[in-house]
């Protein structure tokens, strides 16, 4: 028997969040935690959280298992149980709109705000913008991430200023439009992060890559934007 | 971009690049100073006195007086804002870190180039 705690809210009817225990039979399998939480549903209909396509992919069910974020759909029991137990909180740092669902509304604002599309000035070509294969290897390590959030909201610089500082996952979205060679707006793109906030607010205590599912670097890819930053400078 | 008017380089850029450089020169300082504490035997009042004579060492104790005060100052200032978040408290709070580093940097020119 698996014992989970899971964080429970529903703002129309409780005044304050709290920890629901439930007793999980996995059978001894080493189940997903996404798969254990669908056995809770099946306990208890009115837990709610995301989840799509369940296979590490849509970045929906991004969630605090045992104290660390991750996706639960790709997280085996194995890897965070401790105990016997398995805690299961929201996203930290974000408003929770009910149970495991939080509003990533903030997160969202900042991935908004550095413009995540490529921006070129020069008339458009017949066909396509061409990259040589070294130009298209810069972006390897950046575009694929999902958005799941879990790195933006294990970072504390995130849960003291989301709405100033834009965050592990925005900022290795910055760089990927910054390096890409088909983008022509590189000193506009740097002009608008260059306070002490946007960029600077990290301390590089990267929690953000303990915690990517993806196993991306966006620490690697913030001190990049520094460097850019500086060499742009006089 | 993040509008700010109370943090000390107007850029973090430059704020960044300061708090980097302030660090290597009080780094130095300090490998300087336990240095010279352990290569002086019997260090009496006059030594130090006579040490402290000479304007390179006055010009060297200076810079990392001033860069305390720098470096203090910007990670004062980050800690007020990611800590301190209603607008009043925070500035009465950098007020005092800033009016706190002035009196240090006076006093430090006070004590090398003083009596």
């Amino acid at each position: 028997m698996l014992v989970v705690s899971v964080y429970r809210y529903n703002p129309e009817k409780d005044s304050a969040p709290y920890m629901q225990e439930f007793n999980i039979d996995t059978k001894g399998a080493d189940l997903m935690v996404l798969d254990v939480l669908h056995l809770v549903k099946e306990q208890d209909n009115t837990f709610a959280y995301r989840r799509s396509c369940r296979e590490g992919v849509c970045g929906s069910d991004g969630m605090n298992m045992n104290g660390k974020n991750g996706l639960a759909c790709i997280t085996p029991l194995s890897e965070v149980v401790t105990g016997g137990k398995l805690v299961i909180r929201p996203l930290p740092g974000l408003p929770v709109i009910r149970d495991l669902v939080v509003d990533m509304s903030l997160f969202y604002k900042q991935y908004e705000r550095i413009k995540p599309y490529l921006l070129n000035d020069t008339p458009a070509p017949a066909i396509e913008r061409l990259q040589a294969p070294e130009e298209r290897d810069k972006l390897d390590g950046l575009y694929e991430c999902i958005l799941c959030a879990c790195c933006s909201t294990s970072c504390p610089s995130f849960w003291w200023n989301p709405d100033k500082f834009v965050g592990p996952s925005g900022l290795l979205q910055a760089y990927r439009f910054l390096i890409d060679s088909r983008d022509t707006q590189t000193r506009e793109r740097l002009a608008e992060l260059d306070d002490p906030f946007s960029v600077f607010r990290c301390r590089g205590i990267m929690n953000c890559v303990s915690v990517c599912p993806k196993g991306l670097n966006p620490t690697k890819a913030i001190g990049h934007i520094r460097d850019m930053l500086l060499r742009n400078a006089t | 971009m993040v509008t700010n008017v109370t943090n000390f380089g107007r850029s973090g850029l430059s704020d960044w690049l300061l708090q980097r450089f302030s660090a290597v020169v009080l780094a130095l300082y300090s490998v300087f100073i336990v240095g010279y504490f352990l290569t002086t035997s019997d260090l009496d009042y006059a030594q130090w006195s006579a040490f402290f004579q000479q304007t390179w060492v006055r010009i060297f104790t200076f810079l990392s007086i001033l860069s305390i005060a720098a470096h203090a100052w910007i990670g004062l200032w980050t800690i007020s804002t990611d800590y301190i978040k209603p607008t009043g408290i925070r500035f009465v709070f950098q007020a005092v870190c800033n009016l706190a580093l002035f009196t240090y940097v006076v006093w430090g020119v006070q004590v090398l180039w003083g009596a």
